[in-house]
């Protein structure tokens, strides 16, 4: 059984096109659960332009990926998240997860969500229509996503 | 010992990356922060507030009691927000 793919890139992706890849010739999966994050035109947003940590940030979302897959029964994980200068309505992160039953493979794809939002070296600079920009602060509620899935002492 | 720095802690050093060779007294990334932060204007203006900067030593998260040594690439930027 193939193991966590993880892919950082400028290029889109497409998520029907992701889906076959991690299904195709298999007969072990009865789930797959998927998330894609989208690029927002909130308050007049031209564009949002991603900046990452090269090297970094392979190494932290393989090991995010690699905690799903001791963490739940994953027999398929893809996580590609995109780099560069992305406008509204384009998607910036896929996640899928997939499984023999559903509850493991949507338990950990909102897992790998909420920890790469937290753990992962990105940082997002919203550009606005008017010429203004700025960096995006992090955000509490973020953390809080990533603090429920700890693991009970 | 290389020094990486990321969004607006760059913006506001003014270089994306930098060699470094600080005194044997600077032994953690507290330190190696401290010393940073009196090398130029920028660099004191980034460093103005350590709670809002995040570190890694050699491309691990790294907390501020964390030993850095010669050869080291530390890395210092905002929270991160990718997602």
């Amino acid at each position: 059984m193939p193991g966590p793919v993880v892919r950082v890139q400028e290029a889109g992706f497409d998520l029907a096109a992701e889906a076959a890849r991690l299904t195709e010739g298999r007969t072990d999966i009865g789930g797959l659960a998927s998330f894609v994050g989208l690029c927002r035109a909130d308050d007049g947003l031209a564009a949002l332009v991603l900046e990452h940590y090269p090297g970094m940030t392979e190494r932290a979302l393989a090991r995010i990926a690699q905690e799903a897959w001791g963490r739940w029964p994953l027999t398929g994980c893809t996580v590609i998240h995109r780099v560069g200068r992305l406008v509204p309505g384009e998607p910036i992160v896929l996640v899928l997860t997939a499984s023999a039953h559903r509850a493991a493979a949507l338990d950990a794809c909102a897992f790998l969500i909420d920890w790469l939002k937290t753990s992962a070296p990105f940082w997002k600079r919203e550009e606005f229509a008017d010429g203004a920009s700025r960096w995006v602060a992090a955000k509490a509620e973020d953390d809080a996503a990533a603090a429920r899935w700890a693991k009970p002492a | 010992m290389r020094i990486l720095y990321f969004a607006w802690v760059r913006q506001r050093v003014g270089v994306a990356e930098e060699a470094v060779s600080p005194p044997e007294a600077v032994r953690d990334v507290a330190g190696l922060v401290a010393w940073l932060a009196a090398r130029s204007p920028g660099h004191a203006s980034a460093f103005a507030d350590p709670r809002q900067i995040r570190a890694a030593v050699n491309q691990d998260f790294a907390t501020p009691d964390q030993a850095v040594a010669p050869g080291d690439e530390i890395a210092f930027f905002p929270p991160v927000t990718g997602g």
